[in-house]
């Protein structure tokens, strides 16, 4: 019982006892993966390709659904047709990271965040970068376009859009 | 369904390293949950193991590594996994087990051990994102909560001094928590503001540190404790859970939703119309300092974008009308993922029973909610005890 226990159990291990003195054993797993990307996925990274995001509509609740999936996780029946939406959209949020996978520190921050589409229904985006954009202008609700590697260097992944930078007076 | 008490618990310390493997951490908390209910491990009928990613150990089927140190050779044993909101949803899990009449007796011990991965455990969470549209971008897990936190506070217009002010108080609140990691009886907002940038808005300060951890609790039908007149038993009055779809980037990530709809679950079952009246205390999960406002919110305890306010007029200290975190948090005794249940139900219990010592609040309490959070921001737990 809490007041009465006098001690806890745990013996703590300081970095230098941790890699040092303490006996431990190491393994490194080689397992290696490849995804199918799946029917609505595998559409998806093909449009990429020739620079066009792609959604499925949803008769019976009437969205666009983007990213693209083959049934409506909500009516819970196949989706209906594929439509094309646009390569702009809006910033709905993001961070500045200083930090990079392995939460190593970066010196050139990362710019990232969620992209609303326009032509989705609304709130449907993805997760990507943004460009052109200091901590000082990007800001929740900046419009955004796509920028597209040049069309020899895409290979159907979402890293064929470099970035979304500002739209600029007069786009979209 | 029957009444169901907890009546044990039990704890190690929390810390960046420990020297016992993830089975004698087990094993321990286990040994103390059974000791503080008078119990030993022939009066468990089953035993539920609650866990984050097999990943952080490097040991896939962790539920049969760990299987001995919990006590559930010989037993019906179940290991149930729902991200960070396990630390809530195993003791929902055991809740069952004895509701349902199945089982008189159930023991739950929830573990982590993030030490063993390495050179950080934040690589492993590299592998919960969704391999097509999020892995290329090659995505910090810090990311999704700087957007969450962004866009929370854009959204409510809140100030990052309020933020961090949560941060500031589990931290000292922690200080009475004897597995404590991080606690700081003289941090202040500054510190917090000042500390280093991770992911803006997110600096070091404003997360839990990683952590290795166990925790453990009895689980008892109303029969089992009148038959062996337990002292103290704190009953479960609600339960509930639910989860919003994987899509993360479809979704407005100012407001959980599916905490909300988990929130409703358990109060219906508590017979809880007016939370902010008929709850005394909450330990809302608190991973990251922002997540603390948004979960209260989310439970109910205050209208959208009032949680930063409660917390800036002093109502959510330990001596305030409506104490979070009394315990110290995630924030500040530490973030062994599944194992924080001994900081989220753990303290529920401590507190209605009036065993938690140092941390007791100071006023009489006989309500408290808590909850936890996880699998891609898209999942809570809740769960509501009474004394």
């Amino acid at each position: 019982m809490s007041e009465k226990v006098k001690t806890w159990p745990g013996v703590e291990l300081s970095a230098k006892e941790f890699y040092g003195k303490v006996t431990s054993v190491k393994f490194r797993p080689e397992a290696k993966f490849s995804w199918s990307a799946g029917e609505a996925m595998s559409r998806f990274l093909m449009e990429l390709k020739e620079g066009r995001l792609i959604a499925r509509t949803c008769r019976k609740c009437k969205r666009i659904l983007f990213p693209p999936r083959m049934f409506c996780e909500e009516c819970f029946r196949p989706t209906d047709a594929w439509t094309y939406v646009k390569d702009t959209g809006t910033i709905e949020t993001y961070s500045i990271s200083y930090i990079d996978l392995d939460a190593k520190r970066i010196t050139d921050p990362v710019y990232v965040g969620v992209v609303s589409v326009d032509g989705a229904s609304p709130k449907m985006g993805l997760m990507h970068f943004f460009g052109g954009v200091t901590p000082e202008t990007i800001r929740i609700g900046m419009r955004v376009k796509a920028v597209w590697k040049p069309p020899a260097q895409r290979e159907g992944s979402v890293l064929d859009i470099v970035h979304w930078r500002p739209l600029k007076e007069g786009e979209g | 369904m029957r009444k169901v008490a907890c009546i044990g618990a039990g704890m190690t310390l929390f810390r960046r390293r420990l020297l016992e493997t993830g089975k004698e951490m087990c094993w321990e908390a286990a040994r103390m949950a059974l000791d503080s209910a008078g119990l030993t491990i022939d009066d468990v009928d089953a035993v539920v193991f609650g866990s984050a990613p097999d990943a952080f150990d490097g040991i896939h089927m962790k539920g049969e590594n760990l299987l001995d140190g919990c006590g559930g050779v010989g037993k019906p044993y179940v290991r149930v996994f729902t991200g960070g909101g396990t630390a809530v949803f195993s003791p929902i899990a055991g809740y069952w087990h004895v509701a349902s009449g199945a089982f008189d007796c159930v023991l739950v011990v929830n573990e982590e051990k993030m030490s063993s991965c390495q050179p950080h455990p934040q690589s492993v969470f590299g592998h919960i994102w969704d391999p097509i549209l999020d892995r290329p971008l090659k995505p910090n897990l810090v990311w999704i909560f700087a957007m969450e936190m962004n866009r929370y506070m854009t959204v409510h217009k809140v100030r990052y001094e309020d933020v961090a002010a949560v941060a500031v108080k589990n931290k000292r609140n922690a200080v009475a928590h004897p597995c404590a990691q991080l606690a700081d009886p003289n941090i202040t907002v500054d510190d917090v503001k000042n500390s280093e940038m991770m992911a803006w808005p997110v600096r070091r300060l404003d997360i839990s540190p990683p952590s290795d951890g166990a925790s453990a609790l009895v689980i008892a039908s109303e029969d089992f404790v009148r038959k062996r007149k337990v002292e103290s038993p704190v009953w479960f009055s609600g339960v509930g859970w639910c989860i919003d779809t994987t899509m993360w980037t479809d979704r407005d990530l100012y407001f959980p939703e599916y905490l909300a709809r988990a929130a409703k679950m358990a109060y219906k079952q508590a017979r809880i119309d007016d939370p902010r009246k008929q709850i005394d205390f909450a330990e809302p999960y608190d991973p990251f300092d922002y997540k603390e406002l948004h979960h209260m919110e989310g439970l109910g305890l205050c209208k959208k974008g009032e949680a930063p306010v409660l917390t800036r007029e002093g109502v959510t200290q330990r001596d305030g009308d409506l104490p979070t975190c009394p315990s110290g948090g995630l924030l500040g005794v530490g973030n062994p993922i599944a194992a924080t249940m001994g900081i989220k139900v753990g303290e529920l219990y401590w507190q209605l029973s009036g065993q938690a010592g140092k941390r007791q609040i100071p006023h009489e309490i006989h309500t408290g909610v808590t909850n936890a959070w996880g699998d891609l921001m898209q999942f809570s737990s809740v769960v509501v005890m009474r004394a």
